[in-house]
């Protein structure tokens, strides 16, 4: 026997390797028009792991302090072999991984994949996104230069106005009242550490489930999807769509190297605490919408400040987004449509206010 | 029926009168026992001056919203302070008479002797602010103003001419004539009146060649409170035109560097020798420009060339300091050029930015050091700047060359990039195709 057959005979032993494979094999992926809205996911989880290897890569040299933060990465930019393209590659990932991550997320809302039975799938995607988020905001202080110093004093501010629990949240994210070493040894923790503990935890989770329940089918197709023969409605996972999603990493790898190496990620200037803010302080697109929703409520609504009402209205928002599963529960004609709305409107109000946000900036 | 008295109404009703009185009593007294020191305060504190002088008109119109607004209101001070007399009766005779001490009117020539009754008191002054000087009154006296004033020239300025009259504000209060932005302004009221200064033949474009100075420039359009003004140079209160040989004392007291080289200079010795006043004779005293590398020199708008010919040393020493600075600032554009190309193209120049601010630092140097007119010595502090010019442009072509690398090894990663998504959709092809005629058989 081979050496290959030999090792493939232990594992078999030890591990079932044969029953794997022969799950492997007869796992299959709908086929139907709307089926490249499927690789969005393993897109996003092909950017994530490249965030931990090109962030790995990156700890070597960077240090968390107020001192040396800056000097690290730009050390990291000029004199380590390659660093700038992993530096680039991990700030332009971070944000094509929010993109797809988002882009995702509204396929699945769209082809209402989250209907029973995969409610918690919708929910461990959800809690994704809100990691990813994190990950974006904790990552972008990294660097301790004057925007995201600012940025960051701007974005634990509005956290101070959630309701109630908001000074206490606010005094955590700082490690104090103001932004300070202190807050970059926590978002470095975060970032490091407690972000991506939780985010494993709740990837396997969201893969266990998407191999539990597998993939969805839109309910407008299902009908003509079912009529079909099973040889046409579905493609085998291993090789065929398998195969076609490493085209797409491909393509999304390709892209990477293009904006790091056409638009490397700027540095720059080292953040001074003492000096004023700078004209232009904004937060990282997939904020925008947020930040300038709060921009446009009035200093005062009733009782409460605008940044109180707006953080409440935002969260409430993110909860019943949450909760859609629960809340859609089918039925015909409106109630059937309301779902349906309710995402086209979500959807239209995140790019409609982060373009809004980004033509008042232009101005 | 008969009305039936409770005995414990009649146990009431016994006390019920008095009490009410004695109630009404102790709140009457309580009413005038507050009144009383209201009535005794405002009784102090009235100044029937401004009663009367607040409804005439000017020049004895005096405006209680002006007043009320200046320091010496603000610390205290009434009419009576200056103008003596009775403030708290409100009979205009009586008010206003001998025996109230009222001295009414001030002429000019006694103004800054009556300021001086307080200002010129250290132990008085004290009281209100014990960082203020004393010595304005002493240095009025020996200033050109107070001069001509101990002759009896009541045009010349007096105190109330530059801080005001009833609204004297603190020099601090942005409103104050005196606040420096308004400095030149307050001083310009008589200093570039061609009317006034005919009697003392004193040239009238003061005003007009400060307001196109650097030092001007620097006062409004930058905000820099510390600018000079003319009191910088002339001094306020003691106010005198320096002298041919105290120029470079009154530019030194800023330009400290640039005076120590002067007086170490060839220049120093030759233009005293010459009357000519220090720093004056090469950037003018009221209109002192922006100093530019132009000054130096044998070219246009250099001013050498008006002591020196073609031919002496001091002539041919211009032209090599002119081209020593000129050399590191072309030096020094050139490599901000190409930081700043590289810099748009995404390469992290910062730290070639940081080390190019050294040579911008050498120039500056070296341009404070052309005030020794040693040629050696401006060409040893451009070399050192050049140096670094030179370092940071090859930062410069390295980061553009890093660049096209990039640019290339981004072509070549693409080109397999495509080249591997192309053998994987044969791949998915030739295997789809493979399944369909295995599915047909």
């Amino acid at each position: 026997m081979s050496p290959a057959g030999q090792v493939r005979d232990w594992l078999d032993e030890r591990f079932g390797w044969d029953d794997l494979v022969a799950f492997i094999r007869h796992k299959t992926v709908p086929l139907h028009r709307y089926s490249y809205w499927y690789y969005l996911g393993g897109i996003t989880l092909f950017l994530f792991t490249l965030q931990v290897v090109t962030g790995i890569l990156l700890l070597l040299y960077y240090r968390p302090t107020p001192s040396d933060a800056f000097g690290s990465v730009q050390y990291i930019m000029t004199q380590v072999h390659f660093g700038w393209l992993i530096r680039s590659i991990h700030s332009w990932g971070a944000n094509l991984m929010i993109f797809t991550a988002f882009a995702h997320m509204f396929s699945v809302a769209f082809f209402k994949a989250y209907r029973k039975p995969r409610e918690l799938t919708w929910l461990s995607g959800i809690i994704l996104l809100f990691l990813v988020l994190g990950f974006g905001f904790s990552g972008y202080l990294l660097p301790w230069n004057t925007l995201a110093f600012f940025a960051t004093t701007v974005g634990t501010n509005l956290i101070g106005q959630v309701p109630l629990a908001g000074p206490w949240l606010l005094t955590f994210l700082r490690g104090g009242a103001d932004v300070t070493g202190a807050t970059l040894g926590r978002f470095f923790a975060f970032h490091v550490a407690l972000l991506p503990g939780l985010a494993t935890a709740f990837l396997l989770t969201h893969l266990l489930l998407v191999q539990r329940f597998g993939i969805s089918v839109p309910p407008s197709l299902e009908p003509a999807w079912q009529a079909k023969p099973p040889a046409e409605r579905e493609i085998r996972f291993f090789p065929n769509f398998m195969l076609r999603e490493l085209m797409a990493w491909y393509l999304a790898l390709g892209a990477l190297g293009t904006l790091a190496a056409l638009r490397p990620w700027g540095l720059g200037t080292k953040a001074d605490p003492f000096a004023s803010a700078p004209a232009g302080i904004r937060p990282e697109w997939y904020f925008m919408f947020m930040f300038e929703t709060l921009k446009l409520i009035p200093a005062r609504v009733g009782f409460m400040t605008g940044e109180a009402l707006g953080v409440l209205v935002f969260g409430l928002a993110a909860v019943a987004w949450t909760l859609l599963p629960f809340l859609d529960r089918g039925g015909t004609g409106r109630k059937r449509r309301w779902a349906a709305g309710a995402v086209v409107f979500a959807l239209g109000y995140v790019v409609g206010m982060t373009l809004y946000g980004y033509l008042v900036m232009a101005k | 029926m008969e009305a039936r008295v409770d005995s414990t109404q009649i146990t009431d009703a016994w006390w019920r009168a008095p009490a009410a009185l004695a109630g009404y009593l102790f709140l009457l007294a309580l009413v005038l026992g507050m009144a009383a020191p209201t009535t005794a305060r405002a009784q102090a504190a009235k100044n029937s001056c401004l009663d009367c002088h607040s409804q005439l008109p000017p020049p004895l119109q005096v405006k209680p919203e002006e007043y009320n607004q200046s320091i010496h209101a603000e610390k205290g001070l009434t009419c009576v302070s200056c103008h003596g007399g009775d403030a708290t009766k409100a009979d205009m005779t009586a008010a206003m008479s001998a025996a109230a001490g009222f001295r009414g009117h001030v002429n000019r020539t006694g103004i800054p002797k009556l300021c001086a009754s307080c200002h010129a008191n250290a132990t008085y002054m004290r009281g209100f602010d014990p960082s203020l000087p004393t010595d304005q009154y002493s240095k009025y006296l020996t200033s050109v103003h107070g001069h001509l004033l101990a002759k009896g020239d009541t045009n010349v300025a007096v105190c109330t001419d530059c801080h005001g009259v009833h609204d004297v504000r603190s020099p601090s209060d942005p409103r104050s004539s005196v606040y420096p932005l308004n400095v030149p302004g307050t001083c310009a009221r008589c200093h570039a009146n061609a009317e006034t200064m005919k009697a003392y033949k004193i040239p009238t474009d003061q005003y007009a060649s400060y307001t196109a100075s650097v030092h001007y420039e620097d006062l409004v359009k930058n905000g820099d409170l510390s600018a000079p003004t003319c009191v910088t140079c002339h001094g306020a209160h003691g106010a005198t035109p320096p002298g041919v040989s105290s120029v470079v004392n009154v530019c030194s007291t800023c330009h400290v560097f640039q005076a120590q080289l002067f007086d170490k200079s060839p220049h120093a010795r030759a233009f005293l020798a010459a009357g000519l006043p220090g720093c004056v004779t090469c950037h003018s005293n009221h209109r002192i420009l922006q100093p530019t590398d132009a000054f130096l020199g044998t070219g246009k708008g250099s001013v050498c060339v008006n002591c020196h010919a073609p031919g002496d040393p001091g002539y041919t020493a211009a032209a090599q300091i002119h081209s020593s600075l000129t050399a590191l600032q072309a030096s020094i554009d050139r490599s901000s050029a190409i930081l700043a190309r590289a810099g748009s193209s995404g390469m992290e120049v910062g730290p070639a930015e940081l080390e190019l601010s050294g040579a911008r630092d050498d120039l500056t140097k070296a341009r404070v050091g052309v005030h020794n007119f040693s040629a050696p010595a401006v060409e040893k502090e451009t070399q050192a700047g050049m140096g670094v010019a030179q370092k940071t442009y090859q930062a410069g072509v390295a980061a553009l060359a890093e660049r096209d690398y990039r640019r290339k090894g981004l072509g070549i990663s693409l080109g397999v990039i495509v080249l591997v998504v192309v053998s994987l959709w044969l791949l998915i092809r030739s295997i789809e195709s493979r399944n369909s005629l295995e599915a047909k058989k």
